[in-house]
C-alpha cells in the first residue's frame, strides 16, 4: 500500500519553466520552494558580494583608463626571477593554481558530506583551508615585494598612482575574503570531526542544529572567492 | 527545516571541470605570453566568462537548482553593465580633459600665446 502523496500546492501542479518562475515569485510565503533559506541567504549574499566586487574593478578600469602617467606593465611588476631569468607573474600563476586547486578539494568535501563520511569531509576541508591560507601567505609575499619597492596605495614610484591604490584595494579585499573562508573552513572542520554535524548539535553562537547543509553552504562561499580571483587574474594581473 | 537534498550530479563532472578550469586558466596565462591586441583581448575576456561560468554552473549547483533563484541572483548583476559603460564614458572624458590641462606643455600652443 503506498502512501497518499501529501497534498501541497507543488505536487497538485507543478509547472514548469517560464510558469515556475511566475509561480515562484507570486507564491505565498516563500519563492524558492524546496531550497533551505541558508542556502538562499549565501546566494543574496553572494549576489551583496557581486556587486561589491564588480564596483571595484569597474572603478579600476575608471581610473586606469583616464590616467595620463604610463600603467605598470603587471607582467614586469609581478615577475620572478628564477635561475636568472624572468618569468612573468610566476607568483600569481602559481596563486591561481593553488586557490582552482582548493576548489577541486571542496567539492570533494561537499561530496563526502553529502555521504555523511566524517573523516573525510574533515580531511577535504582541512586541506582546503591549508591550500587557502598558503593562498594568502603568497599574496603576503607579492604585497610585501611591493611595498619594499615603494608602492603605496597613495603613491607609486614606478608609473600610476592609481596601480598602487587599486592593487592593495582590489587583492586585499580579496585576500580578507580568503582569510575568512579559511577561518570557517578550520570552525566547521572542527564541527565535522566532532560529530556536530551527526548529532546535530546546537551551534555555540547560533544555537541552530548542527547539519551537513553547512558544509555546502560554506561551498558556495568558497567557490566564490576563486570566482572573484578568475576576474581579478584576467582584469587585473593579465592586462 | 525540511530540505529535499538537491539532485546530486555524478562525481565524475567534477573532476572534469576542475581539470577545466586548470587547463583554462593555463591558457588566459599563456595568452598574454603569444597573442597581442584585440585577439589577446577577447580571448582572455572569453576564457574568463568560461571559467566563471563553469565555476557557478557546475561547482556552485547553479544548474540544479530553480529557475526562480537563478533568475533572482544571475540577472541583478547585469546592472553592473551599466555602471561599467557610465565608468568607461566618464573615464574617456577625464582623459580628455586631463590631456588638454595638465598634459605634458606641448611647444606650439605656447609659441603661440607668446
Amino acid at each position: 500500500m503506498t502512501q497518499p502523496a501529501p497534498m501541497t500546492p507543488a505536487s497538485i501542479s507543478a509547472p514548469q519553466g517560464l510558469e515556475s518562475l511566475v509561480a515562484d515569485f507570486s507564491s505565498d510565503q516563500r519563492a524558492f520552494k524546496n531550497v533551505s533559506w541558508g542556502k538562499v541567504m549565501m546566494w543574496i549574499f553572494l549576489l551583496g558580494d557581486t556587486f561589491v566586487f564588480g564596483s571595484f574593478l569597474i572603478s579600476y578600469m575608471n581610473v586606469r583608463m583616464s590616467t595620463q602617467v604610463p600603467w605598470p606593465n603587471p607582467s614586469e611588476v609581478f615577475a620572478l626571477t628564477v635561475g636568472g631569468k624572468q618569468i612573468p607573474l610566476l607568483l600569481v600563476f602559481i596563486m591561481t593554481f593553488i586557490l582552482t586547486g582548493s576548489c577541486g578539494t571542496m567539492s570533494l568535501a561537499i561530496n563526502y558530506g553529502f555521504r555523511k563520511d566524517r573523516k573525510k569531509t574533515f580531511q577535504m576541508l582541512m586541506l582546503t583551508a591549508l591550500l587557502g591560507a598558503s593562498f594568502v601567505g603568497m599574496q603576503a609575499i607579492e604585497w610585501t615585494k611591493l611595498i619594499h619597492e615603494g608602492v603605496r596605495p597613495w603613491g607609486n614610484p614606478i608609473g600610476a598612482p592609481q596601480f598602487g591604490a587599486s592593487f592593495f584595494m582590489i587583492t586585499g579585499f580579496h585576500g580578507t575574503h580568503v582569510t575568512i573562508g579559511v577561518i570557517f573552513l578550520i570552525i566547521t572542520a572542527i564541527k565535522v570531526l566532532r560529530g556536530d554535524l551527526d548529532s546535530m548539535r546546537p551551534g555555540f553562537l547560533t544555537g541552530r542544529k548542527g547539519s551537513y547543509e553547512i558544509v555546502e553552504i560554506l561551498g558556495l562561499y568558497w567557490h566564490f572567492v576563486d570566482l572573484v580571483w578568475v576576474f581579478i587574474f584576467a582584469v587585473f594581473y593579465l592586462w | 527545516m525540511a530540505h529535499e537534498p538537491t539532485q546530486q550530479p555524478p562525481a565524475g563532472l567534477y573532476f572534469k571541470v576542475w581539470g577545466l578550469l586548470f587547463v583554462l586558466s593555463t591558457a588566459s596565462y599563456f595568452c598574454n605570453y603569444f597573442f597581442q591586441g584585440y585577439l589577446r583581448w577577447s580571448l582572455i575576456i572569453l576564457l574568463m566568462l568560461v571559467q566563471a561560468g563553469l565555476i557557478v554552473s557546475v561547482l556552485m549547483h547553479m544548474v540544479w537548482e530553480r529557475l526562480a533563484l537563478m533568475v533572482a541572483v544571475l540577472v541583478p548583476p547585469l546592472l553592473l553593465l551599466t555602471l561599467l559603460g557610465i565608468g568607461a564614458l566618464e573615464a574617456e572624458y577625464t582623459y580628455a580633459t586631463r590631456g588638454s590641462f595638465f598634459g605634458p606643455p606641448s611647444p606650439a600652443p605656447s609659441a603661440q600665446h607668446r
